[in-house]
């Protein structure tokens, strides 16, 4: 969204990093990277929080010129960085409950107003769990507050630190720990969960993204617009757990890509409440290529199963709603 | 200054002197004066330096006061017995993470069924979380206790909880002296936080640790309340050479040298039983009082001292742990194990039934008499229990406990004082 695409790169649909102006590239390995999450994390091969949280914390670092404290709910993303003795953390970061990240970023947000330290940013983050669930009432009371915090989840659609338990960010047909593939109707139950970014714009804050690994400029420049702002903001990231997806290691970003292109997961922007940029989809795939690659929908696919296309038409029809609520197959402009 | 003022003014009045940086709070009676007093100071520009936040619960308002506190700001926060186990997991998180927060606890029972009148069930539901907690006997040790709290949180940088009686001191106006902002400067120094959040010096809070450490960390936090045994005693001392008055310590004896009989308790009951202890020692009776001011860390040692001398020992306790009895009492056997003295646990006032004269003389009356020193409750309704008892063995689906006793109550008429009522024992 923060530039103009002039060419896809053939075979993977993504913008060819060698064709774009230097400011735009992605460079992993730079001196200038603060490189937020080091070495010495245990998350697993192919994790895609590990992956989103680096570069969202390294792009609010930038932001803030490295005034940042970070603040983490409990969860994989907090376990992974910080086994006793040993931080993975370069920054100021805290972890206190999993339920409490937004209210103990509140708190430090304070404590940085009345100190004068008007410089110094706060970062808040947290699974789907830690957001969406457990962490939801602090949540939307630092909304509420308009509390100088921006939140980030890293979603990846289940409670995978405790072993792959359903949350309200699971998706419907989806099998976890708690929605097992058996029974009538297998896997996690249709018509439930909660979309946390649209409740987030409803508290009318002045700045809500949704973000995905699968396009990590994107994400970059959605952190450092939210930097720029002051007030509660929310970014909402997916991030595939190959652990609890059931895909493989090296799928991590074909899989995020697939969410996005198929119109599952659409990826936009909006201010006090009104979207303002949404990401075109510029070659629409079925749902059934994001959900092939991954065992937790296996059971959608079987033919034994008598409900599994019904499953697969209830989510083709939620990616094709997404695609008509925020426009996403509109003409690009300037192609 | 002297001011007649109501016992949540004065505390918000101490709360301010001491300059906190953040307060944040979510209202439950009896605590809500404290907290409005304050928001006004902050809005009226007599707290200044001062960011006040109104949360969606106590869970978010203790856990405000961990980032605040741990970015390094002074943080206040207050609430009471259900806001309390609302908040309950923040309790435990603030002390593991050793925060010197300090947090008023206006005591009031804990439901079902729901009670918003006084006594200890709150306080004693964390009495493991890792917090110091003083007790306050008066609405001026109130204010004072406030003012040390500060100081002894920081010292040892671990959260402090002072409790308050609901309503008997929270609401209840009298002779304060509120002391003046260069007194309290002088006695309080800014906070220089032990560990801070801070981006110029990095480093990571709250990690996950194993059983290769947890002992250690958990023993360090014990080893912190054990210091605390020494400075709480020395900052009650450097409290009256600053401000003249006797304030805080661990426990504070009344008449009780020669006393065969020593009455314990904790908070504002300890007003009604040294006038109890007046009375009756006018009559002849050897019998004196021991207010606990330090709930945690116990203090074992000047409690087995002070006691050690009496033959009977009743511990007044305003909470019951259902299944065992007293609390408090317990404490104070482990004090006096091996000691000869009886040690009688009378439970009263739960709920915030009255603790009379008349009905507490009833008992100490009886007490040398009695042959098991065990549970008492004092002024319990004999009739009504055993009526409730009777007609729930009768009935299978006898219906709420809470209801059936209360229309019971209605029937049989006002609550009769001890003569004619009997002083209920059950052990
Ligand atoms: C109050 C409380 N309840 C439950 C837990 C157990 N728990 C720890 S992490 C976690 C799951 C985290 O899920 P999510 O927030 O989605 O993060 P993820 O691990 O998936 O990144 C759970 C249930 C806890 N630590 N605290
Ligand atoms: S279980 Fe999933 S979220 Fe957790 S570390 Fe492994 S891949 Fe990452
Ligand atoms: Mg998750």
């Amino acid at each position: 969204m923060n530039q103009t695409v002039k060419f896809y790169q053939t075979g993977t649909l993504t913008v060819g990093n060698r064709l774009l102006d230097p400011e735009h590239r992605t460079v992993q390995a730079s001196e200038e990277r603060s490189n937020a999450i080091t070495c010495g994390h245990r998350a697993c091969q192919g994790c895609g929080e590990a992956l989103g949280a680096r570069y969202a914390i390294d792009a609010a670092l930038k932001a803030a010129d490295g005034n940042l404290i970070c603040v983490n709910a409990t969860g994989c993303l907090e376990v992974f960085t910080t086994p006793y003795p040993e931080t993975s953390w370069q920054l100021a970061w805290m972890h206190s409950l999993f339920g409490n990240a937004a209210a103990v970023a509140a708190g430090v947000a304070a404590a940085q107003r009345v100190k004068g330290r008007n410089r110094v940013r706060v970062v808040a983050q947290g699974g789907d769990g830690g957001t969406t669930d457990i962490g939801f009432g602090c949540l939307s009371g630092m909304f509420e507050r308009n509390d100088d915090v921006l939140y980030i989840c890293y979603d990846n659609e289940a409670y995978m630190n405790t072993g792959v338990q359903r949350s309200s960010a699971t998706p419907g047909g989806a099998r976890t720990a708690t929605t097992p593939a058996v029974g009538e109707a297998p896997g996690n139950v249709f018509g439930t969960g909660k979309n946390v970014p649209l409740i987030a714009m409803a508290h009318n804050i002045p700045y809500v993204a949704t973000a995905s690994v699968a396009d990590l400029h994107d994400l970059e420049a959605k952190v450092t617009r939210a930097m720029g702002i002051h007030g509660a903001r929310y970014i909402h990231i997916m991030v595939p757990c190959p652990l609890g997806w059931g895909s493989a290691s090296h799928d991590t970003i074909r899989v995020a890509r697939l969410a996005v292109e198929s119109g599952l997961f659409p990826l936009f922007e909006a201010e006090h409440g009104v979207v303002t940029s949404s990401r075109p989809i510029r070659r629409k795939v079925p749902v059934t290529e994001y959900l092939k690659p991954q065992k937790r929908f296996a059971h959608l696919f079987r033919p034994d199963n008598p409900h599994g296309a019904d499953a697969l038409a209830r989510l083709q029809a939620q990616a094709d709603e997404n695609c008509r609520r925020f426009n996403l197959l509109r003409a690009e402009e300037g192609k | 200054m002297l001011k007649q003022i109501e016992g949540s003014h004065a505390m918000a009045e101490a709360i301010a002197l001491c300059r906190p940086e953040v307060i944040c709070a979510y209202p439950i009676t009896p605590q809500t004066h404290i907290v409005e007093g304050l928001s006004a100071m902050v809005r009226d520009g007599h707290l200044t330096g001062c960011e006040f936040i109104n949360v969606e619960s106590e869970f978010a308002a203790l856990s405000v006061a961990i980032g605040s506190s741990a970015a390094g700001a002074r943080t206040y926060t207050a609430t009471a017995s259900q806001g309390l186990l609302f908040m309950m997991e923040a309790v435990y998180n603030a002390s593991g993470l050793g925060l010197p927060i300090v947090m008023t606890l206006g005591n009031r029972a804990i439901g079902a069924p729901i009670n918003i009148w006084n006594d200890h069930s709150d306080a004693m539901s964390v009495r493991d979380a890792g917090w110091i907690m003083l007790f306050a006997e008066t609405n001026q040790e109130a204010v004072d206790l406030h003012i040390q709290a500060f100081k002894l949180a920081e010292e040892l940088s671990c959260p402090v909880m002072v409790n308050v009686d609901g309503f008997i001191l929270t609401h209840a106006v009298e002779r304060v002296d509120i002391p003046d902002p260069e007194q309290v400067d002088a006695f309080l120094p800014p906070f220089d936080p032990v560990q801070v959040l801070d981006p110029a010096s990095p480093m990571s809070m709250g990690a996950m640790v194993g059983p290769d450490a947890f002992m250690e960390v958990r023993y360090l936090a014990h080893h912190k309340q054990m210091q605390a045994l020494d400075r709480i005693p020395e900052i009650a001392a450097e409290f009256k050479a600053a401000f003249g008055r006797e304030s805080g310590g661990l426990i504070r004896c009344y008449r009780c040298d020669d006393a065969d009989t020593i009455v314990v308790a904790m908070g504002s009951v300890v007003g009604t039983l040294k006038d109890m202890v007046d009375t009756r020692r006018a009559a002849g009776d050897r019998i004196g009082v021991v207010s606990i001011g330090a709930f945690r860390p116990f203090p074992l040692e000047e409690v087995r001292n002070a006691l050690m001398g009496a033959r009977r020992v009743v511990v007044l306790e305003k909470a019951l742990a259902v299944g065992m009895g007293g609390i408090l009492a317990s404490h104070v056997r482990m004090a006096l194990r091996g000691h000869p003295n009886r040690v009688y646990t009378l439970i009263a006032g739960l709920g915030g039934r009255p603790i009379l004269q008349p009905s507490l003389n009833a008992f100490m009356d009886r007490v040398a008499a009695e042959p098991h020193y065990d549970v008492h409750f004092l002024d319990l309704r004999e009739d009504v229990v055993e009526a409730e008892i009777a007609r729930m063995a009768a009935e299978r689906r006898s219906g709420p406990i809470a209801e059936n006793v209360l229309r019971r109550v209605a029937a049989l008429g006002q609550m009769m004082l001890p003569d004619a009522a009997v002083t209920g024992d059950r052990p």
